[in-house]
Parts: structure tokens; sequence; C-alpha cells
């Protein structure tokens, strides 16, 4: 037998192999095994232990241990595989502690994890899918039930919540999409116009620019910094209102959610986004603009005069029907995520990442169907 | 109970949100295998004081010393050991919503890297086992779990590594009268096994006479009284006359027979008034 008589590890001395008189081989654990004493130790104690455990006429005397919580009683209990050994010497309070590992319950295995296989994950992706179109088609309609009942009693639209959405989305969201469309009218004036240039067609920096920024840059960009902004901030808004069952709070006291926290949003942002866009679209002309004149000396009182010319109305009209459709889209995004939201903590976070996920791609696809339902419109085509 | 060997030191204790002076000059001690009960008006600073003793809030002036280390100028190793020698159940039981029942409690343990997957299995078993949850809500996440049965689970957390020192804030706050007997109960069962000392922050009359073997009474920025029950139920501070002088004090207090020592006063009140 390699076995050491006696073991210990920095400086602390776990047990002790005696024989006794009687020629039986005796194991004294001596020392604290709790926690903090075991420490670093107890992986290495816990595997000599198991090793001496497998001497089945191995005396265990636990009498002499200082001191012996549950951490180290359910080391000594993995020792022993689950049960007492043969023969064994416990102080009463030990012996209390082994008879609640020894009643201890298995941990029952976790409900089937079905959704590790691929074919059922797609199937609930898809599943998940059709569930959130449903609700967002049913807050629709319930938002289109409210607006008939406010149609009735006007003196009950919530002008207050429009009101204040329109500032919190609109008003407060001109700075960041003003320093956005400029540097993206600079980018795109300076590209341009350096390959224009090199053509002679200097004046067609006014259409290029005219064209692709009011048509489609100004409102896309527009409306996928406010996807961003306004977007999470509605659902964490309505998350949290869930958490802390205010929600709740508003549905006791007879305030529909729809009427008062979801039409407000959709009306604000359908009001604010447009003129965002009108913002947006500004700003960034006048970036282009200014670049022109610097890198080709293309006045801009020049520019001005044929933008007109170069740019058909409609296509500013188109612009902000964009606008329109895209903020309320945001918003009814952002309000049925909101509304989904569990009272946990990563419930808030998903919902939050997934209504601004939907809002974007849902602002690029409103921006795609536009293209092709107004194909032409707005575009002078040369014959 | 032995009076000599202290776990946790306050001396010249002050605590300042801004201009608002909240504590000034307090000096506790809480001595190994005690119960000690904090008890107080709204805003008079409990759940402040247990918050500094757990490291918290850094209080303005004074030390605090846990299980013989200094609570603010101690090392990482220190720390750590603290932290492993004491539990804390908070008022609204703080299960982390995004793990599961068996999750919150094996995270601690996880946390020490030292204890095998198959030996944490064990313990949080028996953690459970203890503070009386079925095995079958292991698998839960503490969204699906009632009240009581997140203090439970709250409980076998903070007892996750066999602590020392436990500290309660308001254990049976928002909890129904049975189960909050209940869980007094459990808290008494698992004191007697566990040989802990628990400080708790409490309000609830029947609680603090069920465990508290001392009770402090933060008042007027300081503790006004500090000692068993009985000594403090006959302190003149009108704060005490109130708490345990109305009725609901005194139908708690039956429970120790001190109504004889609170009639006294209870004859006296009228001329006072």
């Amino acid at each position: 037998m390699s076995m050491p008589f006696n073991f210990s590890d920095k400086g602390n001395s776990w047990y002790q192999l005696v024989t006794a008189k009687t020629g039986d081989l005796h194991l004294q654990l001596t020392g604290s095994y709790t926690l903090i004493s075991l420490n670093q130790s107890l992986p290495v104690v816990a595997k000599k232990l198991t090793q001496l455990a497998s001497q089945p006429d191995l005396h265990w005397d636990l009498t002499n241990i200082h001191q012996l919580d549950y951490a180290g009683a359910a080391m000594l209990w993995r020792a022993w595989n689950g049960r007492r050994p043969d023969y064994l010497l416990l102080r009463p309070e030990q012996e209390r502690m082994f008879h609640r590992l020894e009643k201890m319950i298995a941990l029952p295995e976790p409900s089937q994890r079905k959704w590790f296989l691929p074919v059922s994950l797609l199937g609930q992706q898809l599943l998940r899918f059709f569930d959130h179109l449903a609700g967002m088609i049913t807050l629709s309609g319930q938002i289109v039930l409210d607006i008939f009942y406010l149609i009735a009693h006007p003196g009950r639209i919530p002008v207050r919540e429009i009101s204040a959405n329109l500032y919190r989305t609109g008003a407060q969201a001109l700075g960041i999409t003003a320093i956005v469309g400029f540097l993206i009218g600079i980018v795109l004036s300076y590209l341009s116009s350096e390959q224009l240039h090199m053509f002679g067609a200097d004046v067609y920096i006014v259409n290029i620019l005219g064209m692709s920024v009011i048509r489609e840059l100004g409102p896309m960009l527009a409306a996928i910094l406010v996807a961003g902004r306004s977007g999470s901030a509605m659902t964490a808004q309505l998350g949290v209102m869930r958490v802390t069952e205010e929600l709740d709070a508003l549905t006791v006291m007879g305030i529909p959610h729809s009427l008062r926290l979801v039409l407000p949003k959709i009306i604000g942002l359908g009001l604010a986004l447009p003129l965002i866009v009108l913002w947006t679209s500004a700003v960034a002309l006048l970036g282009g603009l200014l670049a022109a004149d610097l890198q080709v000396g293309l006045s801009i009182h020049y520019a001005l005069n044929s933008l007109p010319d170069a740019v058909p109305i409609a296509n500013l009209w188109l612009g902000l029907g964009k606008g329109v459709v895209c903020g309320m889209a945001i918003a009814l995004i952002a309000c049925h995520f909101g509304l989904r939201i569990q009272p946990n903590t990563e419930s808030l976070g998903e919902g939050t990442t997934n209504s601004v996920v939907t809002s974007i791609t849902a602002v690029i696809i409103i921006d795609a169907i536009f293209a092709v339902a107004f194909s032409n419109i707005g575009i002078r085509i040369v014959s | 109970m032995t009076r000599t060997d202290p776990v946790i030191e306050i001396t010249g204790l002050m605590t300042r949100f801004g201009s608002n002076i909240i504590h000034e000059n307090i000096n506790l001690t809480v001595f190994k295998g005690e119960v000690l009960a904090l008890v107080g008006g709204s805003g008079s600073g409990k759940t402040t004081l247990l918050r500094q003793m757990l490291g918290l809030i850094t209080p303005a002036q004074g030390s605090v010393k846990v299980l013989g280390a200094a609570r603010y100028a101690c090392d990482r190793e220190e720390e750590r050991n603290l932290r492993i020698r004491s539990g804390v159940l908070f008022q609204q039981g703080a299960l982390f919503s995004a793990l599961t029942v068996y999750d919150n409690i094996a995270l601690p343990m996880r946390e020490l890297r030292i204890l095998s997957e198959s030996m944490i299995r064990d313990l949080v078993m028996l953690k459970l086992g203890m503070v009386g949850v079925e095995t079958q809500h292991a698998h839960k996440m503490p969204s699906e779990l009632s009240g009581g049965m997140i203090k439970r689970v709250a409980l076998a957390r903070a007892l996750a590594l066999d602590p020392e020192l436990l500290f309660l804030d308001e254990p049976t706050a928002g909890l129904d009268p049975a189960l909050s007997e209940s869980f007094v109960e459990l808290i008494r069962a698992l004191r007697e096994e566990l040989a802990l000392t628990i400080i708790m922050v409490t309000h609830d009359l029947d609680t603090l006479i069920a465990i508290s073997d001392r009770v402090a009474v933060l008042a007027d920025r300081g503790i006004v009284a500090l000692g068993s029950i009985p000594d403090i139920v006959v302190n003149k501070h009108p704060f005490i006359k109130n708490f345990f002088g109305g009725v609901r004090g005194r139908n708690a207090l039956r429970v120790l027979n001190l109504d004889q020592a609170d009639s006294g006063s209870e004859h006296s009140a009228p001329l006072v008034l």
C-alpha cells in the first residue's frame, strides 16, 4: 500500500492513518473541513479521500474535525460515493449533517430541450414570426378602432401625450440628424463632384445630390436614426412599465394602453418623422452644396436656383410620405415589442434589440416598396 | 451566549447624504451567535446601516470591522473571505431573473472556482432541501415563483457558501402571516443548525419577538436603545413607546408575557395625554 500515512497541504494537516491495536486501519480526519479553510486544497483533499474510500475496511473517524460545514460534508459524501462507509465515527452535529445529505433528493432532469433540434428551431422561429405578425396586426387594428373612437369623442384625444412624443422624438432628435445629414452630404458631394469634374459635368452635381438626398438618403437616414433612437426608448419605456406593473395599474384605472400609450407614440412619430426628414434633407443638401462650392467652385446661389429644375417637387412629397409611413411603422413595432416584454431583465434587453432590428428592417422594406410603387413618379426619363 | 467574541464592531460611525446627516457617532457590537435586530422608523437609516456592514455604502466617518477585518480597508484576499463568510437576504430577494433557481444558488459556488460541478449539484439540492423548496422548482425561473418561494430561494442562495454571518433585510416583508410565520420558523431552525450570527432589519413585531436576542433601536440619528426586548419595552423614548405601545405592539408582546410590564405605561398614558 503506497498510501501516505499523513497528508498535509499548505500548512494544514488533513488526516492521519493509524493502525489500532486490533489491527484495523483508522483514518482520523483533523483540521477544519470548511469551504474557507479547504479553499484551494479542496480538489487535492477530495482526490486523496476518494482514493482512501476505496478501502472497504477503513475506519473513518470524524470526531477530531475542528469544524465541518456542508461543503466539507458534501466533499466527504462525494468521496464515499453517496453512502456512509461501513465503519464511521461521528459527533452528533455531524450526524445531523450527514442525515440531511442522505435525505437529499437528486436534481430532476430539466424538461426536454427540444429546441436544440435545428428543424424545430426553424419551425419555432417561423411560428414566432407569425405570432409577432398577428400581434402587430391586432395592435394596428386596435389603433384604427381607437382612431374611430376619437373621431366620435374628440375631447378624449390624448393631446398632451402626442405633444410630449412630438417633442421627445422630434425636437430632441434635431441635433443628431443634422450632424449625420451634414456629414453624409459632404461625403456624397465630394465623391461625385470629383467624378463629374473629370467629364466636365460639374453642374450635374445638383441633380445627383438633389435626387439622392431628397428622394432616398434624407428619409432613410432620418428613419434609421429615429428607429435606433426613439424606437429603442419606446420599447424600453413600455418594458419597464411592464416590469414595475405600471401597465397593470393603468388597466385597472380603466385607461387603455392602446389609446394612451401606443396611439400618441404612433401619431407623434408619424408627425415628427416627416419633419425630421425635411430637416435632414435640407442639412444634407446644404453640406453637399457647401462641399461642391469648395471642391469644384460651384456657387451655392446657382445651385439653389437650379435645384427646382433638377429635382421635381414630387420627390419631396415622396420623401415626406416615406417619413409618415416609416414613423408610424417604427412606433408600432416599438410598442408591439415593448408590450410583449416579460418582467425580467433578459427579456427587456432582448425586446429592445428585436425592436430596433425589426424597425430598421421594416424601414428598408418600406423604402423598397416605395421605390417599386412610385418608380415612374418624380423621375425625368430622357428619351 | 459568549459576549466575548465580537463579529461586527462599529465605532464612531457617521453617515451623510449631501447635507443630510443620517447617523452620528454610532457604536455597535454584534457578538458571535446572536440575532440582532435593527428597528427604527422609516428614514432612520436601518437599511443604510445594514448596507454599510455589507460594504455597499462607505460611511463618512468611523470604522466598521466585520469578522475581524476592516470593512473599508481590506485587501483582496480579506475581502474575498468576508464575502464567503457572510450571506445576504435582500428585501425583494434580488434573484437573478435571467438564471434558473438552480443556477441562482449555484452562482456563488461556481464563482469560487474550486468546487466541482457534481459537488455544486449536491450542495444546491441540499440548500434547497434546507429551505424547504421542492426539487421540481429547481429549473424554474424566478419570475415563475411566488413571493414566499422567492424568499426561500434567496435564503438558500444567501446560505450557499455556509456563511457564519447572515444579513436579513426585512425577511418577512410582503409575506402573508402564515408564510411569514413559517419563514421565521425556518430562520430559527437554520440558526440553531448552522450556528449563525444574524443581523436583521425588520418592521414586523412578530418577527422581531420570535427570533431576535437583542434589539438596536435607531432614532434621532443614533442608537437610542440596545438590549433584549424586555429591557427595550420599558424605555421611555417616544419612538419606542409608539412602536411597542400600539395595539399591534401589545398584542405581539403578549407572547413574551410582557403585558404586565407594559400595563404600567398603559395606565400612565392617559395622564400624559
